[in-house]
Parts: C-alpha cells; sequence; structure tokens
C-alpha cells in the first residue's frame, strides 16, 4: 500500500528527489543512438518473416513429402537447422540487439558507449546470418544442434559478440544513476553466458575451410552440447527476454514493475538455476545416473524463478488490467507471460525420468519448444517491436491498432494449434512406441505411428501458416507507420510526453 | 586428521548455497534497500527528456 502511495507521488511529481538529482547531473546535450534500435527493429521483422516461413515449408514436408523438391539444397535435414538459426539468431537475435541497446540507454542516461562497435555489431550480425543462408542448405555443418554454423562463422560471432558486450557494459558504465535497472542485470547475463557458452561449445579443431571436429568426444561432447543447448533456451530465449518484460511491460503498462525486491531474488535465483539443467535433454543415455539426476532436479527447482518472474510480470498490472481490453501491445505482452508460465510448468514435468521416457523423441518435445518459442519469445518481442517502432520513428502510434489486434489474434491461434497438434501427436507417439503384446513383442511398428501422426503434421501446418500470416500483417503495419512518419512526427512525439 | 570425503564436501557446498540464497532474499527485502528499490524501479520513467531531444535532433539532421 505505502509503496503504492510512493510510486504514485514518484510519477506525479518527476523532479522530486532523489530523481530529480539524477536528471540535473546529465548533459544537457546528450541524445540516444537510435539509428542502430532502428535497424535491428526493422531486421527482427524481416528475420522472423523468414525463419517462420522455412518452418512452415519443413511443416509442409512432414505433410506431403514431395515438397521437398527431391533436391538436396531443400531437404528437411538441411532447411531445419536453417529455420532454427533464422528464428532464433535472426529473429530472435535482432530483437534483443533492438531492445537491448534501447533499454541500456535508455535505463542508464548514456548514449551507447560507441556508435562505431555497434554499426559493427549490426553488420557483422547480418553477415552471420547471410553466412547461414549459404552454408546451411550446402550441408556444411558442425551437427551440434543451435550450433550448426562451421568454425569461420563461429569465430566471426565471437567477434560481434565481444563488440557487443564492449557496447552494452561500456554504456552500464557511463550511467547516470547509481542503480542499474533489473532489464540490464537480465541481459548481462545473457551476454556473459551466452559467450561462455559459445566459445566453450564449439571449441574445434578445423581440418578445412569449411570442416572441423569437435574437441571433445562420446559422452562428454553430448553433455557439452546440451549444456550448450539448454542454456540456449535459459540465456539467449529466456534471460535476454526476460529483460525486455522488465523494461516493455512497466512501459507499456506506465506503472513500475510489481516487486522490484521480488526482481532481485528472481534474477540470482535463475541464472544461478540455469546452468545446470542441460542434463535433462540426455536422460537414460550414457550419460553418469548421477548427472542425468542432478539435470532433472535442477530443472524441478527452476519451476520456483520463472514463476517468480512470470508472476512479478502479470501483477505490474494489478490495479491496471482494464487496460487490457484497449490495448493490443499489452495483451501481447501479457500473452506471452501465460505462455511463458506454461511452458516453464511443462518444462520441469518433461524432465522428470519417468515423464521423460513417454515424450522423449517424440513430437510433444517440438510442441513444448514452440509453446516457449512461439507463445513467450515471438510474442513478447512482437509486442516490444510494437511498443518500440512508433517511439524510434517519432511518431504516436502504430499506423493501426486494428491490425495489432489482428496480429495478436493470428499469433494466438496459430500458437495454440501448433501446441495441441505436437501434444497430441507426441502422447500418442509415446504410448504406441512403448505398447508391447502378451509375448513381448511391440504392438506397433514405427511406420504405423507415422501414419498416426498425419493429422497432427497438418494442424500443426496451418498453425504455422496461421502464425506467419500475422508477421507479414506485421511488416504491413510497420511499413505504414514508417512511412506516415514524415506527416505528423515529432509533434505528436512531443505532445505524447507533456 | 581424517581426510574429508566428496560427499561431505558437496553438503557442504549445498549448505553455503543456501546461505547465499537465504543472504540475497535478506538483503533484497530488507528496509534498508527500500527507496533503492524504489528508485530503481522508476528508472524506466525518468528520461523522456533526452528521448525527445534525440528525436528532434535525428529530425533536423535528416533535413540537411
Amino acid at each position: 500500500m505505502m509503496s503504492c502511495f510512493l510510486h504514485t507521488c514518484a510519477r506525479i511529481l518527476p523532479h522530486s528527489k532523489p530523481i530529480g538529482k539524477a536528471m540535473s547531473t546529465v548533459n544537457p546535450n546528450l541524445t540516444y543512438n537510435y539509428k542502430v534500435v532502428r535497424q535491428f527493429a526493422i531486421m527482427t521483422v524481416v528475420w522472423g518473416i523468414i525463419g517462420m516461413s522455412l518452418g512452415v515449408l519443413i511443416a509442409a514436408q512432414l505433410v506431403w513429402p514431395s515438397v521437398n523438391l527431391d533436391l538436396p539444397f531443400t531437404h528437411f535435414g538441411r532447411l531445419r537447422p536453417l529455420h532454427t538459426n533464422a528464428v532464433i539468431y535472426g529473429f530472435g537475435g535482432c530483437a534483443l540487439f533492438a531492445t537491448s541497446y534501447y533499454v541500456v540507454q535508455r535505463t542508464c542516461q548514456a548514449r551507447l558507449f560507441s556508435d562505431g562497435l555497434a554499426q559493427f555489431t549490426f553488420w557483422g550480425w547480418q553477415a552471420v546470418m547471410v553466412a547461414a543462408v549459404i552454408t546451411l542448405p550446402q550441408g556444411l555443418t558442425s551437427t551440434k544442434e543451435y550450433a550448426e554454423l562451421e568454425w569461420p562463422i563461429d569465430i566471426l560471432i565471437t567477434l560481434v559478440w565481444v563488440a557487443y558486450a564492449a557496447v552494452f557494459f561500456g554504456t552500464v558504465m557511463k550511467r547516470k544513476a547509481p542503480h542499474i535497472y533489473v532489464a540490464n542485470w537480465f541481459y548481462g547475463a545473457f551476454i556473459i553466458t551466452v559467450a561462455v557458452l559459445h566459445v566453450g561449445n564449439n571449441l574445434a579443431l578445423p581440418v578445412s575451410a569449411f570442416k572441423s571436429y569437435s574437441a571433445y568426444a562420446g559422452v562428454t561432447d553430448a553433455m557439452i552440447q546440451w549444456w550448450w543447448g539448454h542454456n540456449a533456451v535459459g540465456f539467449f530465449l529466456t534471460a535476454g527476454f526476460l529483460g525486455m518484460m522488465y523494461y516493455f511491460v512497466p512501459k507499456q503498462a506506465n506503472r513500475p514493475v510489481y516487486s522490484y525486491r521480488l526482481s532481485i531474488v528472481h534474477f540470482w535465483a535463475l541464472i544461478a538455476t540455469y546452468v545446470w539443467a542441460g542434463g535433462h535433454h540426455l536422460h537414460y543415455s550414457a550419460l553418469p545416473d548421477w548427472a542425468q539426476t542432478a539435470g532433472m532436479v535442477m530443472s524441478l527447482i527452476l519451476l520456483a524463478p520463472s514463476w517468480g518472474g512470470m508472476i512479478n510480470g502479470m501483477m505490474t498490472l494489478s490495479g491496471a488490467w482494464h487496460k487490457l481490453r484497449t490495448d493490443p501491445i499489452l495483451r501481447f505482452l501479457v500473452v506471452s507471460l501465460s505462455f511463458y508460465g506454461m511452458s516453464t510448468f511443462e518444462g520441469p514435468m518433461m524432465a522428470i525420468k519417468t515423464v521423460n521416457a513417454l515424450s522423449h523423441n517424440t513430437d510433444w518435445t517440438i510442441g513444448h519448444v514452440h509453446s516457449g518459442a512461439l507463445g513467450w519469445v515471438a510474442m513478447i518481442s512482437i509486442g516490444a517491436m510494437y511498443h518500440l517502432i512508433p517511439k524510434l520513428w517519432g511518431v504516436r502510434e502504430m499506423y493501426s491498432s486494428a491490425l495489432i489486434n489482428l496480429h495478436f489474434w493470428l499469433a494466438t491461434v496459430g500458437t495454440v494449434l501448433y501446441i495441441v497438434a505436437m501434444w497430441v501427436n507426441g502422447i500418442m507417439q509415446g504410448l504406441m512406441w512403448r505398447a508391447v503384446n502378451a509375448d513381448g513383442t511391440l504392438t506397433y511398428s514405427f511406420v504405423e505411428s507415422l501414419e498416426a501422426s498425419y493429422p497432427g503434421y497438418f494442424v500443426r501446418w496451418l498453425g504455422g501458416v496461421i502464425f506467419v500470416s500475422g508477421m507479414l500483417v506485421m511488416a504491413y503495419n510497420v511499413r505504414k507507420t514508417i512511412k506516415q512518419k514524415d506527416a505528423v512526427a515529432l509533434d505528436n512525439a512531443a505532445a505524447q510526453v507533456a | 586428521m581424517i581426510p574429508m570425503d566428496i560427499n561431505e564436501v558437496r553438503g557442504i557446498h549445498t549448505l553455503l548455497v543456501l546461505i547465499a540464497f537465504l543472504g540475497i532474499c535478506w538483503w533484497a527485502y530488507s528496509a534498508r534497500r527500500k527507496k533503492s528499490n524504489d528508485e530503481a524501479a522508476h528508472l524506466p520513467f525518468d528520461d523522456d527528456e533526452i528521448d525527445r531531444r534525440t528525436l528532434e535532433k535525428d529530425r533536423t539532421e535528416k533535413k540537411q
């Protein structure tokens, strides 16, 4: 109650101490670097459409196998890693670069540490993505999941990442306020951890320009791979996007985060637990039993910080729930948190060894990943972009709020169709594979379980088509918003501040 | 002195991690932190002036 009162006072009286003191020390000529944020924001939409369309194409190949065109370059096995790379690093990566550069400047009240290095990260990251588009369909791959790119591209990623860390932490060091806002803690943890994981997992011996062999062998290689793989989920796809949540949910709801104290506990608990969970990808494998059990227990513990963060984001709306009726951007952000809560409940359940015995290698895993990827990562990024893009181009709001609402429903329906289809398929496959006759022989052949999966594959493809059509609506809306910039531009931006 | 068993080391490690976690909770929720937490929670709402200046500058540069 008291804290609510203080929050209200501080908002009504922006120049009361201590905030006023912090503001008065700011250089009166200070401006932010929005150029690089604009570039990454546009590329978020572009890579989103490319990556998700590739996903729809390979989903169609599972329903109608002839869609692979009988060419090696368009085969499922070569396009699937391109799909994952384009959505995770192209779409998700550009969204993280854009929002982290925006948030770190605005909450530190400091311009980016170096405009030149920031430009290098933009062009360097686009070069990495173009290299992925060129090499993966040719079958040039290190075969490590979510780390398929070969060693020369890995080196380029490392250079870009070091520059990214320099720009981000250099900006944090220039901050005017004594505090580092919690969103920056999450972005910072994401940048540092991904650097360590990327270098650790991709240590390899090159034998030619585009062929290398992993420095690790056997089960050690598998454990290193999933130490990377699960933390790609935990830090690239979670910590970074939680940073996004801690800035854009309060901004869009126009009220401070529900509990700053909870956000501190959330941060330390989440980052301390995530790094241990990778072993759950290797249940019932050659990995020592104790390591499998450690992975399972740590995954179960993860439920607590995950839900702590989700509740913190959701409760930021307490007292302002009515805004959900009129604000489709807020709806994107809040529904993304619902999907986050759902998939971070599902994940620990699937990490339990006995549940995993049913779900492993089935479509349930793919459904789980997409409830996180479409429901959480994509929807919070889309919400953040709709908040960000008008501000970056100096207009009051997006060209069409009705189109944002349409996109919201397309995204939600597409995601739900996708997840439900994969749940049904996954549980059915798991049950069919384990069914045995009285004499101990298998009840079903593998092909019978594949045949039974066709309806689910069709519904999944349909869900994907609906989700991508939402992205096309977004692209149109973004284009119209940017083009209307010259007409209304800064008068509106000024009105919005006052 | 009896050498320490690896499992005792693991037990002590678990205890240390628990103490660290409780320490973070105690620190984050202590009354002393309240003012700092409120200030930090308001950082996203403090910089509209710089945002406006940036857009004005970007616009004039574009015209030239």
